[in-house]
């Protein structure tokens, strides 16, 4: 799978801001998104996390939502 | 001796703050500080007195008698290098009874000394000739007759130099060389009185012994008895050009030393701020890769990966790379194209490379192969610190008290900064190496590391986290610097304090015993002045990020930040890793570490470059075979570094790069990645270069040409070529002029240009209005982005575990003589001390498979397998192997996973869970490897 990489990076980073409060983990995780990867990359995430539904970490979901893509 | 020797002072100079004193020396006064010696001082004055065991950049020896002076009111001729000055004191240097005591001396020596002074290698360039000279010999009373040392066998074992022990006159500056500049002690005087001889190591030959081939025994003989081979060869030098070295990020100064356009040796520079005088075995002598066959100076171009080359004319190359990737443009879009820089290249033409593809391209997919190494080093410091990069100057380990060396191996890595540092522990500073790996530093000559803690691979956040719990807990922290100069750290002393950080925890994650832990602790906490130096055991994980910022947490709670002394270091791995990332090379900076989402940046930019700037992050490099892979990604440009070889899980590496519809290689040799290229445009060599390289403490050095480009066009100039012939005006008539740019649109870079270079030899960045003159020490007053801010550092285990299938975990390293993928250093000699990658494995581990020293061993893993010889190794602790990656065949990153570091994405090169298995199977990546080699 070619766009695997984009949903367990985004696990990974979520991983490493867990210690957060889940809106603060969140807004961290979209901003370094944001900070750091190539659009395509985003929209990988984004199809991903949509064709997992409700397999996808509620966090990672909400952190899609976030970036508003 | 070097072709144009610095003014030699004798000896050292002592202590700079030392009080002064005045003396007379052949009638003039002189004042000097406290602590000089008699010969230093005369020297100073202009008065050089004879001498032969004596150089200033070793210790007083006293053994060679020439250097005999006579004091006022003194009794005896006293050696002047051993007699410190002292206030009022009047010497003679020149009296009859001394200049006759050296006309002795001298007979004496030349009476045991090859007469062959006209025709032996060093004419014009030997110490011992010049004396004898000098001091006149108006008799030669003892003839050859008798016993003496001139049939004694030379040693040419050395690929790179000759001892001929008939012109060795015992004077120990060799043995001293190897003892206190390179800090190996591999050399030594053997036997007494005539029967004195130096030997290498227990009577061994050099190429036998623990001799490390640094050369600093070359340069230190006052004769032809330790000579460069290229000298006896080809004879001595005529002209000289200083220039850096291209290997290791520790930058060295070199006067390259030529006969017209052939190179005869590398003299490291006495007054190369990285290096002051010292140099390693791939430096001072490996550089004969830039000569050999296998270079390749042609432009050549294929449509398909399975034809064969066409040579072709530059304008051709260039415009076909330009339609092409105007092509794949068109139909793909803007950003099926990107570029990859170089570490091994100036900063000018790494420069020009982002700039075409930013302004040519018209994206940001840039990357460098810093992306691979300490790309975690750049996110993490400045997270902290506010800055990407290392902290200190390479001067300021001898202000040292603890040394923490974390996941670096500096005397294979970075041998002369090694060299520095063992210096510091002999004079008494401590040492904690965190390593899982005992490597050299652990225990070695007059060194042994207070404390070896060896860590299970993927485990160093929890030991960063532990070592921090002990300064929190304990009441260590130093609360004056963390008041006033530090951020965040209520938080963060709350997170560290819970006891699942303590060691006593850590000890079952890492393996490591929880009392040496809290040990190491306190020992670093309470120096005086406690240092960090870490590499790419540190950068290589899953959470390479997260241990940098535990680093500078570490630094910054113990008040070990903004003074010489102290700081956190990063070693890098290539000469320009730093430099390459200063320049822009991360696609989602610009020059100077600036986002490109930053509108006032961009703008600078936009008006000076007469483009618009995307404001969005491009493609990283797993990013960009991700997607080639995918389809939307379709060109790149790979600017010296070979990818197909240096990054993690070859096949997916493979299968990408075949899936380009354009490939550009540009190197120096047709290396793994151009075997799947389609484009290959030959790179100059270091000698040829003209530019500057940014070195691990930040130092900007000249890169000076020796010869013209052997490819006829400067490497600089071809992606400037590039982006012209896309429609993108972009030309430059010397690189001085990119450098100017440099400075135009980078902060931190203002002050640099290559006449201030020329002038200061090289500066340190930040240099601008500020700082003219660089800057050593970063973070002395306030952090650069204000208050350095203590981060969270949750311990996240890799998923990267040992399990029954594949028990063992597999960390990678370098070696001293070759150097990462080793396409320069294998086309050299050094493939004599490393001519094969090797799987060092612990005797447990190897009895229990059946696998004896030497066997052929089948390495596997869940992404691929490969083969190789296994040493059985009581450096490896039990469950973890170790190779190099030195070598295409070896194929070590055949089996490295994909897994990487959550922020940068730097790949976790040093965990990798594998099985071992005795004998070897044919397996289709070693064909492949083995067909590619034999190609």
């Amino acid at each position: 799978m070619i766009t695997a990489p984009a949903l367990r990076l985004a696990g990974d980073i979520l991983a490493q801001f867990r210690h957060l409060p889940d809106d603060q983990a969140v807004d961290t995780v979209a901003n370094h998104i944001r900070m750091f990867w190539d659009p395509r990359m985003r929209a990988q995430l984004l199809e991903l996390a949509t064709s997992a539904g409700a397999d996808c970490d509620p966090l990672v979901s909400r952190v899609v939502t976030s970036l508003g893509d | 001796m070097t072709l144009y020797a610095d003014h030699d002072l004798g000896t050292p100079a002592p202590a700079q703050d030392a009080p002064p004193l005045t003396l007379e020396i052949d009638g003039v006064s002189v004042t000097v500080p406290q602590g000089t010696s008699v010969m230093r001082a005369a020297a100073l004055a202009g008065i050089d007195v004879p001498k032969l065991c004596a150089t200033d950049s070793l210790d007083a020896f006293g053994s060679c008698r020439l250097c005999l002076v006579e004091v006022e009111g003194g009794r005896g001729t006293p050696a002047s290098c051993t007699t410190p000055c002292a206030d009022g004191m009047k010497v003679n240097t020149r009296t009859d009874k001394v200049d006759k005591l050296r006309q002795s001396v001298m007979e004496l020596y030349l009476s045991d000394h090859p007469t062959d002074c006209q025709t032996c290698s060093p004419t014009g360039g030997c110490e011992l000739q010049d004396l004898a000279t000098t001091v006149g010999l108006p008799d030669m009373r003892y003839g050859l007759e008798g016993i003496n040392h001139l049939n004694l066998p030379v040693d040419d074992s050395n690929p790179y130099f000759t001892f001929d022990p008939t012109s060795c006159i015992s004077c120990s500056r060799c043995v001293r060389a190897c003892g206190e500049i390179q800090g190996t002690f591999a050399l030594t005087i053997e036997g007494r009185g005539f029967d004195s001889k130096v030997s290498a190591s227990a009577g061994e030959t050099f190429l036998e012994s623990e001799c490390v081939s640094c050369g600093a025994c070359v340069a230190a003989c006052p004769t032809s008895a330790l000579q460069e081979n290229s000298v006896i060869e080809l004879g001595l030098p005529t002209r000289t050009v200083k220039t850096t070295c291209a290997y290791c990020g520790v930058g060295c100064s070199f006067n390259a030393e030529l006969q017209g356009d052939e190179l005869i040796r590398m003299v490291p520079d006495k007054t190369g701020g990285a290096n002051e005088g010292h140099a390693c075995v791939k430096g001072r002598f490996a550089y004969g890769y830039a000569s050999h066959e296998d270079r390749q100076l042609n432009p050549m171009i294929r449509e398909r990966i399975t034809d064969d080359w066409q040579v072709v004319d530059w304008d051709t190359a260039i415009n076909y790379v330009a339609q092409k990737m105007k092509t794949i443009q068109t139909e793909h879009g803007v950003g099926a194209i990107g570029g990859i820089t170089s570490s091994r290249t100036t900063n000018e033409e790494v420069y020009v490379v982002q700039k075409m593809v930013r302004a040519a391209f018209g994206n940001n997919n840039v990357d460098t192969c810093a992306r691979v190494c300490h790309s975690p080093t750049g996110y993490g410091l400045k997270q902290t610190f506010g800055e990407s990069a290392g902290t200190q100057d390479f001067r300021s380990v001898a202000k040292a008290d603890a040394i923490v060396v974390i996941g670096a191996n500096p005397t294979d890595g970075h041998p002369v900064f090694a060299s520095r540092m063992k210096r510091r522990l002999r004079e008494g500073a401590q040492l904690v190496v965190i390593d899982p790996r005992r490597i050299d530093l652990v225990r070695s000559p007059h060194i042994e590391a207070a404390y070896h803690l060896p860590l299970a691979p993927g485990t160093n956040v929890a030991m960063v986290n532990a070592l921090a719990h002990v300064v929190v807990t304990e009441g260590l922290v130093d609360r004056a610097f963390v008041d006033a100069r530090c951020e965040d750290f209520d938080g963060w002393a709350e997170f560290i304090s819970s006891p699942e950080h303590s060691p006593e925890v850590a000890q079952e994650v890492t393996g490591v015993p929880a009392e040496d832990i809290r040990a190491a602790a306190r020992l670093y906490a309470t120096a005086e002045n406690g240092a960090i130096y870490y590499g790419l055991g540190v950068t290589e994980h899953s959470q390479g990020s997260t241990m940098v910022m535990g680093m500078a947490n570490l630094a910054m709670a113990t008040g070990n930040i903004g003074r010489e002394g102290v700081g956190v270091n990063p070693l890098r791995g290539q000469n320009n890793v730093q430099g390459s990332c200063d320049m822009g090379s991360f696609p989602h900076e610009l020059p100077g570490y600036r986002h490109v989402s930053d509108d006032a940046v961009r703008e600078v930019f936009e008006k000076l470059w007469g483009t618009r700037i995307t404001p969005t992050p491009g493609l990283r490099i797993p990013n960009m075979f991700d997607s080639a892979l995918d389809g939307s990604f379709r060109g790149l440009y790979v600017q010296g570094e070979d990818i197909a070889q240096s990054d993690p899980n070859t096949s997916h590496v493979y299968a990408s790069l075949k899936s380009l519809d354009l490939l550009v290689v540009q190197d120096l040799f047709l290396n793994e990645t151009a075997q799947l290229a389609h484009v290959f445009l030959p790179g100059t060599s270091f000698l040829e270069k003209d530019g500057t390289f940014t070195n691990a403490e930040r130092r900007i050095n000249r890169v000076r040409p020796v010869m013209a480009p052997a490819t006829g066009k400067h490497e600089w100039q071809i992606p400037c070529d590039i982006a012209q012939a896309m429609g993108y005006d972009m030309s430059y008539d010397d690189p001085s002029q990119i450098m100017d740019e440099i400075a135009t649109l980078t902060p931190t870079f203002k002050g640099v240009s290559f006449a201030r270079l020329d002038a200061l030899g090289s500066v340190q960045w930040p240099c601008n209005d500020e700082a003219p003159e660089g800057t050593p020490t970063m973070h002395v007053e306030d952090f650069t982005r204000g208050k350095g801010r203590f981060m969270v550092t949750t311990f996240v285990p890799t998923t990267e575990r040992a399990t029954r299938k594949f028990p063992l975990i597999l960390t990678t390293g370098r070696i001293l003589s070759q150097y990462n993928v080793g396409a320069q250093t294998r086309r050299t000699p050094n493939v004599m001390w490393h001519a094969e990658d090797i799987l060092e494995i612990h005797a447990s581990d190897a009895e229990m498979r059946g696998i004896h020293d030497g066997d052929e061993v089948t390495i596997t893993s869940r992404t691929g397998e490969t083969v190789l010889r296994a040493v059985i190794s009581d450096r490896m602790p039990p469950g973890v192997v170790y190779t190099t990656f030195h070598y295409p065949l070896s194929g070590a990153n055949v089996v490295t996973t994909d897994n990487s570091d959550w922020a940068t994405n730097c790949p976790e090169y040093k965990v990798t869970a594998v099985q071992v298995t005795v004998g070897t199977g044919l397996h289709d990546t070693d064909v492949e490897l083995a067909a590619r080699a034999a190609r």
